[in-house]
C-alpha cells in the first residue's frame, strides 16, 4: 500500500480542479510549490550531496529576473521564464565554479552560499535597479498571455507542470550516466577521481542545473504574487524552506520532496493554528531539522528504502 | 609504459619520498615493496595525480603527466585502488562497478552489462545486488580492484590488495592478478609481504624511509642484505648470517 502513495499523490493533487474552494487550491499549490523548490535543491544537493545553505540566491535571482524584465523592459514574462532559468544556471555555474575549484566542501560550502545569498539580499537592497528595500510591484493584468491567472487554478496547473519538469530531471539523474556520476561524488570524492570523474566540473554542472530550476520556481512565485522584495527573494528561511523539504522527504529521490512539502504543510499548519507567535517559523525549522538529522538521515523515503539504510548501519558498525 | 623519475615529498618535516624513480614496462608485473612508513602509499599518491609532488617527473605512455589531476591521467589508462578501501557506501556492489565502467561506455545499459561481467570474474557475482558495505575485507579489497578494472585500464596500480586476507583468498587474488595481466593490461604493485610478490612480480623495487635501496626480481632482492635490514632492522643481516 505504502509503495503506491505517489498514485495517491497525483490523483489528491488532481482533486483541487474539480472543486471550487479556493482554500484546496490554495492550499495545494503551496504545497506543489515546496515540492517544486524542495527539488531544485535536491537536484545538486540531494544527489551531488553539495550542502547548499543558500539555495534562495537562486530562487530571488529568477524572481527578480522576471519582474525587472516587464517592469522594466516591457519583456512578457513567458520569454522572462526561460531568461531567468539560464541566469540561474549561469549563477549556479559561478558559484560551483569558484568554490569548488578552490576546493570548499560540507560546511564550508554551505557558508559560501549562505554568504552569496546575503551578498545578494543586501545588493537587491541597495540597487536602483530592484527598487531597493521597496521591492518591485507587478501590475495586475490577469490573462495567460501575460502570465498572470484570474483563476487560482491556472497557477496551480503551471506549478504541476513544472513540478512535473523538475521531477522528471530527478527520474533522469536516477537513470543516467550523469546521475550515477554525481551521486559517485557524493559518496566517496577521492574514489570518484580515481574512477575518472572530474568533480569541479561534475559538481558545477549540477549546481547549474540545480540553480535553473530553482530560478523557475522564483519566476513562478513572482508571477503569483506580483511582488518581490529583498528579504522574500534571498531570505534564508526560503533557504532553510529548500533543504527541510528534500530533507524531510528523502534527499536524493525522485519523490522526496513531494513527500517532504506535504509532511512540511501540515506541521507547518497545524503548529500555527496552535501558536502564533513571530519568529516561531524559524524556530520550528531548526527543530525540525535536528530531528531529521537525529532519526532520519534518509528522510521519510528512507524508512522504505532497507537497502540503504542498512548499509549506512554497516558502515557505522564497521 | 610508466616512467618515474626523481619523485619527492615532504610532509612538513618528513622527507616521505626522496627521488625515487621506477620504470614499469609494458605488459609487466612490477611491484614495489617496503616496510610501512616506507612512502609506497605516497609515491602511488602523486604518480596517479592525487598529491602533488616537490619535484620529479611522471610519463605514462609517452606523456607526461605529473601534476595532471586523477580523472585526467585515469582517462588517459591509468587508474588506481585505495590501500584504505574507499567503496561508494550507499550503492550496491553492481552499482559501484558501474561507476568504473561509466568511463568508457556512456550507454548506461552496456556500463551495467559491462559492471556485472567483470564483477563476476572477480568473483563478486553473488554479491552484485547487495550493499557494498556488506562486504567481508577480502570482499572489498575486490571491489576495488573490480572498478578499478571496469574503466578498461592499461595500467592498474594496485595499493595492498592482500594485506588483511588469509593465505587461500591471497591465493585467489594471486591468480586474479595474472589473469588481468594475461588479458593485456600492466600492473605496478604495492605489497607489504614480500612473499606475495615473490610469486608474481617480474621486476621488485624496494623502498625504505623514502628512498629505493634495491631493485631487481624477487629472488635477488630477498637476498639483498640492506633489503633485509630494511625489513628486520640494524644488524639482522649479519644475525641471520651468523645463525645460517
Ligand atoms: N598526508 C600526510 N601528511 C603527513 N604525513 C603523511 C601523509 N601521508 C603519509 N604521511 C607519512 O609519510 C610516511 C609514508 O607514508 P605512506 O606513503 O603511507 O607509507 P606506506 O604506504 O609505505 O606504508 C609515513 O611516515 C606517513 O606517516
Ligand atoms: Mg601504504
Amino acid at each position: 500500500m505504502l509503495r503506491y502513495w505517489p498514485i495517491l499523490a497525483v490523483v489528491a493533487a488532481l482533486l483541487p480542479f474539480a472543486s471550487s474552494s479556493q482554500f484546496l487550491v490554495n492550499l495545494a499549490m503551496l504545497t506543489a510549490f515546496s515540492a517544486l523548490l524542495g527539488q531544485g535543491w535536491n537536484i545538486a544537493c540531494g544527489f551531488g550531496g553539495l550542502t547548499s545553505f543558500g539555495h534562495a540566491v537562486f530562487f530571488g535571482i529568477g524572481a527578480y529576473a522576471v519582474a525587472i524584465m516587464q517592469t522594466r523592459f516591457g519583456i512578457n514574462p513567458w520569454l522572462g521564464l526561460p531568461a531567468a532559468a539560464i541566469l540561474g544556471a549561469a549563477a549556479g555555474a559561478v558559484l560551483g565554479a569558484a568554490a569548488f575549484r578552490a576546493g570548499l566542501r560540507g560546511s564550508y560550502f554551505a557558508l559560501v552560499t549562505l554568504a552569496f545569498a546575503e551578498v545578494f539580499r543586501i545588493l537587491a537592497n541597495s540597487l536602483d535597479i530592484t527598487k531597493g528595500g521597496l521591492g518591485i510591484l507587478i501590475p495586475l493584468h490577469p490573462s495567460l498571455p501575460n502570465f498572470q491567472f484570474a483563476d487560482r487554478r491556472g497557477a496551480y496547473a503551471l506549478v504541476l507542470v513544472l513540478l512535473a519538469v523538475a521531477m522528471g530531471i530527478a527520474a533522469w539523474l536516477r537513470r543516467s550516466r550523469f546521475g550515477a556520476r554525481l551521486v559517485a561524488v557524493r559518496e566517496n570524492e577521492d574514489a570518484a577521481a580515481a574512477l575518472g570523474i572530474p568533480l569541479v566540473r561534475t559538481k558545477t554542472q549540477a549546481l547549474a542545473l540545480s540553480g535553473a530550476v530553482t530560478a523557475t520556481a522564483g519566476v513562478l512565485y513572482a508571477q503569483m504574487f506580483l511582488y518581490v522584495d529583498p528579504n522574500i527573494a534571498f531570505g534564508a528561511e526560503r533557504s532553510v524552506e529548500m533543504l527541510l523539504v528534500a530533507m524531510i522527504g528523502g534527499a536524493g529521490t525522485v519523490w522526496g520532496p513531494v513527500l517532504g512539502a506535504i509532511v512540511l504543510h501540515l506541521i507547518q499548519d497545524t503548529a500555527r493554528m496552535l501558536i502564533d507567535t513571530p519568529g516561531f517559523a524559524p524556530m520550528l525549522y531548526g527543530a525540525i531539522l535536528l530531528a531529521i538529522i537525529a532519526f532520519l538521515p534518509n528522510g521519510i523515503a528512507g524508512l522504505r528504502l532497507p537497502r540503504r539504510r542498512s548499509a549506512r548501519e554497516e558502515v557505522r558498525r564497521a | 609504459m610508466l616512467e618515474v623519475r626523481t619523485l619527492s615529498k615532504r610532509f612538513g618535516g618528513l622527507r616521505a619520498v626522496k627521488d625515487v624513480s621506477l620504470d614499469v614496462p609494458a605488459g609487466s608485473i612490477t611491484a614495489l615493496i617496503g616496510p610501512n612508513g616506507a612512502g609506497k602509499t605516497t609515491t602511488f599518491a602523486m604518480i596517479a595525480g592525487f598529491i602533488m609532488p616537490d619535484s620529479g617527473s611522471v610519463r605514462f605512455a609517452g606523456t607526461d603527466v605529473t601534476r595532471w589531476r586523477p580523472d585526467r591521467i585515469a582517462a588517459l589508462g591509468m587508474v588506481r585502488t585505495f590501500q584504505i578501501t574507499q567503496p561508494f557506501a550507499g550503492l550496491s556492489v553492481a552499482e559501484n562497478i558501474r561507476v568504473g565502467a561509466f568511463l568508457r561506455h556512456h550507454d548506461v545499459a552496456e556500463a551495467e552489462a559491462r559492471a556485472r561481467d567483470v564483477g563476476t570474474r572477480l568473483g563478486l557475482g553473488p554479491m552484485l545486488d547487495r550493499p557494498a558495505a556488506a562486504l567481508t575485507v577480502a570482499g572489498r579489497k575486490r571491489l576495488e580492484v573490480a572498478r578499478a578494472l571496469a574503466t578498461e585500464p592499461r595500467l592498474l596500480l594496485l595499493d595492498e590488495v592482500m594485506a588483511g586476507l588469509n593465505p587461500s583468498e591471497v591465493n585467489e587474488i594471486v591468480a586474479l592478478i595474472r589473469q588481468v595481466r594475461d588479458g593485456g593490461v600492466t600492473i605496478l604493485l604495492i605489497e607489504h609481504i614480500m612473499q606475495a610478490v615473490a610469486a608474481l612480480a617480474e621486476t621488485a623495487h624496494v623502498l625504505a624511509e623514502g628512498a629505493l635501496i634495491a631493485s631487481g626480481t624477487p629472488r635477488q632482492i630477498a637476498a639483498d642484505p640492506a633489503v633485509v635490514e630494511a625489513y628486520l632492522g640494524h644488524g639482522a643481516a649479519e644475525r641471520m648470517a651468523r645463525h645460517g
